[in-house]
């Protein structure tokens, strides 16, 4: 492999582990709190590309607007869609799926996640077309093309590197930046750490732990939604299905870094990602999904913790 | 420190102590046992009482109870005459705070972490405050941050602020816990075993705290098997054998009762009869 394609491999990988990073998060924090792995999850990255796809139509389907017009008001205004419909779903999943069975044994909810997941893709694919201008959800939907990023490339010496790349991977690092402050300095997200760790206590120190389990499904689902934004732009089409083995991977990264650990999911995705990329290139690209699920029962074998390890339940 | 740590001094002027926490037959079942049975007892404004009996006498059945953790069987609690909300988070806004048996901190978060947490339930910023950083969340974390030093240097954990709680030496996170229950600003504290496992010294230590909470106007609620450190420090005792009350007294009433040392160590009939 010479030097110009291990770095195009190395800006793939990253692209691609951001969004599984943006995705895996979800996993995390979710699991973090209440120890639930949110099958559902993937959907809701699905429904967040389809949130922004149909901001994009409302508006009028628009294809010619300038960059800055594209860029700055489009494009914000279709993550905000994004976001808006999926951390609505989100909620309501955590409502009347989740919730009722808090308490039950640990298999209810997961089997509840997967009726949510199948639901849900079924949902978009049987009902978006019905939508007055929508287009036939039963196949792939090309994604807009958003002036300033789509098609265009940054040349670094001999590697061209797409802004939709460059897209997702900023994507990531702001909405990283945006999860430590809220984790680390605001008093929600320092409830919602105390409420990981001993839940029963968070609520004898007056957090309401709901809130917290609300808005901890509301995170993941926000991050989620963009990552449904990035993956439109950076692979070009959405699809109802999109979210199933998104999903899978992102829980991958979310296992490889440590579940329960945010940092972890992060560094699990970009390692997932870059891992998957040069997999493809020196193999067979047809087998780069084979080498994420590799990874996985490695690590379950190997190092069940995790790269960063895992949250350790640590009730007395 | 000179500035009050609290406020408001609940204690009345004229001397008079008002009932702060009234408890009236709480009775908790768990299926088939009876934890505590028809348990009535009264805290008074600044007063300590001690809650003793041998293990599995239900005091912290008892203790939960009382915290909202759980929901009485039957009976009636109430703080200043009102009945104490179901759930427990509400039960700490009401003026209710806790400490645990087996210690229990928020362990990967740094001792002034674990102190802001229990500010909180006193705050009213919310999360688009937070994420906006509006003024009234940066004001409420700078006296969250304000309140929590305070309450280390009271505690006397001033220094061990930014340690991780589980790194802390034993007698230091029971001390946390304690300063992390007076952040929630109670007006009565319960302790659960606060002395277990201590030396003799930093029992010395954890009694000499105590009545300097109590100093603060609050009244205290503890659980203890330490007799020397429970009859030193508390107003009145209360003695709960098989859930019931025993002997509800002062501590040298309790003390001189003979019920009170058969239910520790058995009858000496019995003893002799086997």
């Amino acid at each position: 492999m010479n030097v110009t394609l291990f770095f195009e491999q190395l800006v793939n990988g990253l692209s691609l582990g951001s969004l599984y990073a943006l995705i895996a998060v979800g996993y995390t924090v979710v699991y973090g709190i209440i120890q639930l792995i949110n099958f559902a999850h993937g959907e809701i990255f699905m429904v967040g590309a389809f949130g922004a796809y149909t901001v994009w139509m409302v508006v009028g389907s628009p294809t010619a607007l300038s960059w800055p017009m594209a860029l700055f008001v489009l494009l914000p205004a279709m993550i905000l869609g994004g976001v808006v419909l999926s951390v609505g779903t989100a909620l309501a999943t955590e409502r009347f799926a989740y919730r009722p069975l808090r308490g039950a044994p640990r298999l209810a909810p997961l089997i509840s996640a997967i009726g949510i997941s199948v639901f849900l893709q079924e949902f978009v694919r049987l009902f978006y077309r019905k939508l007055p201008g929508a287009p036939d959800s039963k196949r792939a939907i090309p994604f807009p093309r958003i002036e300033g990023i789509t098609g265009h490339s940054l040349q670094v010496g001999a590697v061209a590197i797409k802004l939709s790349s460059v897209f997702t991977v900023v994507a990531l690092a702001v909405c990283t930046a945006f999860l430590w402050y809220y984790i680390n300095k605001t008093k929600t997200g320092r409830a919602m750490v105390a409420t990981s760790q001993d839940p029963d206590t968070a609520r004898l120190m007056g957090i309401d732990v709901d809130a917290v389990i609300m808005r901890a499904f509301a995170v993941g689902a926000g991050l989620a939604a963009v990552a449904g934004v990035a993956h439109g732009l950076y692979i070009g089409n959405i699809d109802f299905k999109m979210g199933f083995m998104a999903g899978l991977k992102a829980f991958t990264a979310a296992v490889l870094g440590g579940i329960g650990n945010i940092n972890g999911a992060v560094v699990g995705g970009l390692v997932l990602g870059i891992v998957e990329s040069f997999a493809a290139q020196l193999g067979n690209s047809a087998w780069k999904d084979v080498w994420a699920f590799v990874i996985l029962i490695l690590v379950l074998v190997f190092r069940p913790q995790g790269i960063l390890g895992a949250k350790v339940a640590d009730r007395a | 420190m000179s500035a009050p740590v609290f406020a408001s001094g609940a204690t009345k002027p004229g001397g008079e102590r008002g009932v702060l926490l009234e408890a009236r037959d709480v009775t908790m079942r768990f299926g088939g046992l009876t934890a505590v049975k028809q348990v009535s007892l009264q805290v008074h404004d600044g007063e300590i009482v001690g809650l003793i009996g041998p293990n599995g006498a239900g005091k912290t059945t008892f203790f939960n109870c009382l915290t909202g953790l759980y929901k009485p069987t039957s009976g009636q609690v109430t703080l200043r005459g009102d009945v104490l909300p179901p759930k427990p988070r509400d039960v700490v806004k009401a003026g209710v705070a806790r400490t645990f048996q087996n210690i229990r901190l928020f362990h990967n978060m740094t001792a002034m972490e674990n102190v802001m947490v229990g500010t909180y339930c006193r705050t009213k910023a919310n999360v688009i405050d937070a994420i906006f950083r509006l003024p009234r969340h940066r004001r409420e974390e700078k006296a969250s941050t304000a309140r929590a030093g305070e309450l280390l240097a009271f505690v006397g954990l001033a220094d061990k602020a930014n340690t991780l709680s589980r790194n802390l030496p034993y007698g230091d996170q029971r001390r946390l816990e304690i300063a992390r229950a007076l952040a929630t600003d109670p007006s009565l504290l319960l302790l659960d075993e606060p002395t277990a496992g201590m030396n003799p010294n930093e029992t010395r230590d954890a009694e000499d705290l105590i009545f300097r909470i109590r100093d603060l106007g609050l009244a205290i609620l503890v659980i203890e098997h330490d007799m020397r450190f429970i009859f030193n420090l508390c107003d009145r005792v209360l003695c709960l054998v098989q859930g019931e009350v025993l002997i509800d007294g002062t501590g040298d009433e309790v003390q001189n009762d003979p019920r009170v040392i058969e239910a520790y160590l058995g009858s000496p009939q019995a003893e002799a009869g086997d």
